[in-house]
């Protein structure tokens, strides 16, 4: 079958070409760090304006523009293709599969993303500047008051959903049908658990999105009223389509990330996973929630009483499997031979916070309290607390752990370790002042603030530009590391780690599994 | 998914590298530029300047169409050397499933706009319940019934007696396309679409069953029979959208009601042209190409799925826009 069994093609066609699913994960996991550096770089630009009250650097238009692009590029940038380049790398060799069911497929699902983000970052540059109504772009904002980027924005959406959507496609057909002979269900690592069910909500929600942002695109150009009472539509129906999505959304980001930090406690931990199968249940079980909970976004638009109602248990019932899962990690630890390289550091840095995080969405989620802390800053520093110190940083112990399987060399533990302490100094420092700013009452995404908020904010951007600069050194030790880190050749690099990864070589060859593997019964997971 | 017999598990055929990802990408994103493109020159642009956003669209949609077919065509000729596994033909069925599953999502978007708008937001706009004290501010005089036969913009004196939530002037029709008359109901050009597509769906599912007792005459004759359909079906939908436009006054700027007629029926419309498309290339690879056997014809099961679904997605805007 040709010259594809020998290994990877020289060049660049290697990359534009590839139908290898380790081709197609690294450079998913490489774009994803070069969107989190230009969505971090939006990120300092928002906290040097906001060092001190009063306008200092950037125009109000711009600074909206910042919080806008800082949010999409983020989740749909960084954030998203992180943990689809993850899946890409891990799921194959995780289930005993030669490779994603769909090969090329794939490739066309990673190469949409560069040039749609190109255009997405040159709406900077166009008349009018980027779309500045917020990541959320609620209607009217992004639709009556629309400049023509929101036009190039709206098609960027489209294309990205295509791109999940036959990214997902293909992780549900590998999940289903390439498992090597004896990996049932129940004893997938749980990391494969969570990236089919996630694949599921991308499937399921990405279409809504498409629908939201097309009504907006035939509101702004063809005269429609879905969003204009004046024709008998309503601007809430574009935040009830918006979240519709968004709300499985934000599972779509964290789900992954439960599933790397289930890989990792157990590891460092010598123990298996406690709970295995209730942490498939709470998984599915957050998965069915997110369905029904949207409009807890929304307390304050008016709603019915019985909407504020409905919509406040079914989220507050989230806390449960959550709970689970949050137990069941710390159960894990307990009485484990537990060691703290960095994977372990981010991940246990990932429980606290996350938890932290967690407990502050269920404040929100109580509706009477949320009309207080709606729009706040109090929301900010709970969605940072679960994106940032949730997804990214597991995403962060991600590449700590597999890194020397991917690329055969070991990276420089002190290194890595200075990398967590000063990520989890600067994380706190920035994002743990703005719950007190939030429910003293600095709302979000305005460029000034009163002067009772200044000395927090100004701890805040310190904090930020301390994480900013701590992901430096990550970058440093990562290119080290590949360069010129110490040489491993043992197939399993951490003696406590479990799974069909661990038993290929060290790198993982360019093919990996061509026969699948026998899995032996003494390795399930359950 | 446990069935797992050995020769599911042969050597799995892991595609050559490919530039059709690549091919596929740049007539993308030359299409959605331009698209955009020529919607802004349209909304913002100088009407007098010229642009050459229809060109970049029309450049990448060539690019992006002709990528397409060279896809398929390598897909099937693969399948049709016999590199394809059973394990392999499984992840199509896969991803087909799971591709119409997200489709059905996206209806599910404008549907669920259309629940929304009828049971709550007209309602509300109208005065009652919690949703209803802007009427008086707003809206004063604005009444419900559905089909919306008045905006509440024209409820108030037009678009320039309100100009607060006001983004353009929304100019209602004079007749809906609900069921009106049972006198002269052969008058009613949704029911005969309902035919139509209903009769469609049938005549694909007995051509399919022509392939599977491996009858090529009766797999063509059936499938033909069902590709005219599809065109009579968008021939049916053009004059409906014709008499609309022209003799009912419901356009796109019609307020609600225009803007959740014809965006259900115009996304269903431009469904049935993609599965009409996808089925007369199945009966051209029959007919020309002799292609498709009694135990092989995925390509044509794949495109009858997706028939069958645009075919229901017909009969729930039946109801809910036309009847209900």
């Amino acid at each position: 079958m040709g010259d594809h069994h020998h290994g990877p093609a020289k060049g660049l066609s290697r990359w534009l070409f590839t139908t290898n699913h380790k081709d197609i994960g690294t450079m998913y996991l490489w774009f994803s760090f070069c969107m989190f550096i230009l969505g971090g770089t939006f990120a300092m630009i928002i906290r040097a304006e906001l060092f001190q009250p009063g306008m200092q650097l950037v125009e109000p238009e711009f600074f909206n523009q910042m919080t806008t692009l800082h949010g999409l590029v983020m989740v749909f940038g960084a954030i998203m293709p992180s943990f689809v380049g993850l899946a890409n790398w891990m799921i194959p060799l995780m289930i005993g599969a030669p490779d994603m069911a769909l090969p090329r497929m794939n490739n066309w699902s990673f190469w949409i993303l560069p040039p749609t983000f190109l255009l997405l970052a040159s709406t900077l540059f166009m008349e009018g500047g980027a779309p500045q109504a917020g990541w959320t772009f609620y209607a009217p904002l992004s639709t009556t008051y629309a400049g023509p980027s929101v036009t190039y924005f709206i098609f960027c959406i489209h294309v990205l959903g295509l791109s999940s959507i036959m990214g997902s496609i293909n992780i549900i057909a590998t999940v289903m049908n390439m498992r090597a002979p004896g990996m049932t269900y129940m004893k997938m690592p749980l990391f494969v658990w969570t990236w089919l069910i996630t694949a599921f909500l991308l499937v399921a929600v990405m279409p809504v999105l498409a629908g939201a942002v097309t009504m907006m695109l035939m509101d702004v150009h063809f005269g429609t009223s879905f969003f204009s009472a004046a024709g008998g539509g309503d601007p809430v129906l574009f935040q009830h389509v918006f979240w519709f999505f968004g709300h499985p959304e934000v599972y779509i980001i964290i789900l992954p990330a439960f599933g790397v930090v289930s890989q990792i406690i157990p590891a460092f931990s010598r123990k298996p996973l406690f709970g295995y199968d209730s942490m498939v249940y709470a998984t599915a079980s957050i998965a069915f929630l997110s369905f029904i909970v949207w409009a807890h976004h929304m307390y304050t638009v008016g709603m019915p009483v019985s909407g504020e109602l409905f919509f406040m248990y079914a989220t507050m019932l989230i806390a449960v499997p959550t709970g689970v899962k949050v137990f069941n990690w710390v159960s894990t630890m307990w009485r484990g031979a537990l060691t703290f390289e960095t994977p372990m550091l981010f991940s246990i840095g990932f429980l606290v916070l996350f938890t932290i995080g967690g407990f502050t969405g269920l404040m929100l989620s109580i509706a009477p309290s949320d009309f207080q802390y709606h729009d706040s800053y109090f929301v900010v520093a709970h969605f940072h607390y679960v994106m940032v110190a949730g997804a990214v940083f597991s995403m962060t112990a991600a590449v700590y752990y597999w890194l020397p399987k991917w690329c055969g060399r070991m990276y420089n533990e002190t290194m890595g370790k200075t990398h967590f302490w000063i990520s989890f100094i600067g994380f706190n420092l920035t994002f743990f002042p703005q719950h007190f700013v939030g429910l003293a009452g600095m709302p979000r995404r305005i460029p000034d603030y009163a002067l009772q908020f200044a000395d927090f904010n100004m701890m805040s951007s310190i904090g930020a530009f301390i994480y900013g600069a701590s992901q430096i050194l990550w970058l440093y030790n990562i290119i080290a590391t590949i360069v010129a880190g110490e040489k491993i050749d043992k197939p399993k690099v951490w003696d406590g780690a479990e799974g069909l990864e661990w038993t290929v070589p060290t790198p993982a060859p360019y093919h990996t599994f061509e026969t699948p593997p026998k899995i032996d019964p003494a390795h399930a997971h359950s | 998914m446990t069935s797992q017999t050995s020769t599911e598990y042969e050597k799995y055929y892991v595609p050559e590298k490919s530039r059709l990802a690549v091919c596929a990408t740049i007539g993308l994103i030359l299409s959605i530029y331009g698209a955009a493109s020529i919607m802004n020159d349209m909304t913002f642009g100088d009407p007098g300047e010229a642009t050459s956003s229809w060109t970049i669209f029309w450049v990448g949609m060539f690019f992006f169409m002709a990528t397409l077919f060279a896809w398929f065509r390598t897909a099937i000729r693969e399948n049709i050397a016999g590199m394809n596994s059973a394990q392999l033909k499984k992840s199509y069925v896969l991803g087909m499933f799971w591709f119409i599953f997200s489709e059905v999502m996206f209806f599910f978007a404008f549907f669920g706009a259309l629940f929304y708008v009828r049971n709550l937001v007209g309602p509300w706009l109208a005065g009652e319940g919690e949703g209803g004290r802007m009427n008086d501010l707003l809206w004063p005089g604005f009444e419900y019934v559905w089909p919306m036969m008045q905006t509440p913009q024209e409820a108030v004196g037009g678009a320039s007696a309100q100009l607060m939530a006001n983004n353009g002037a929304f100019v209602s029709p004079n007749t809906s396309l609900s069921f009106a008359d049972a006198a002269v109901w052969w008058h009613w050009l949704p029911m005969w679409n309902t035919l139509v597509l209903l009769t469609s769906s049938l005549t694909c599912h007995i051509a399919h069953m022509g392939i599977l007792a491996g009858d090529r005459k009766k797999f063509n004759l059936w499938l033909t029979i069902t590709v005219v359909l599809g065109i009579i079906f968008l021939c049916l939908q053009y004059m409906e959208y014709h008499e609309a436009y022209v003799e009912y006054g419901l356009t796109l700027n019609a307020g609600i009601y225009g803007s959740t007629f014809f965006m259900l029926t115009g996304f269903h419309g431009f469904h049935v042209f993609m599965g009409m498309t996808m089925l007369l290339i199945q009966l051209l690879r029959s007919v020309i190409g002799k292609q498709f056997t009694a135990t092989d014809h995925f390509g044509f099961e794949a495109s009858s799925w997706y028939w069958h679904f645009v075919d229901v997605v017909w009969v729930f805007l039946f109801l809910f826009v036309y009847i209900l």
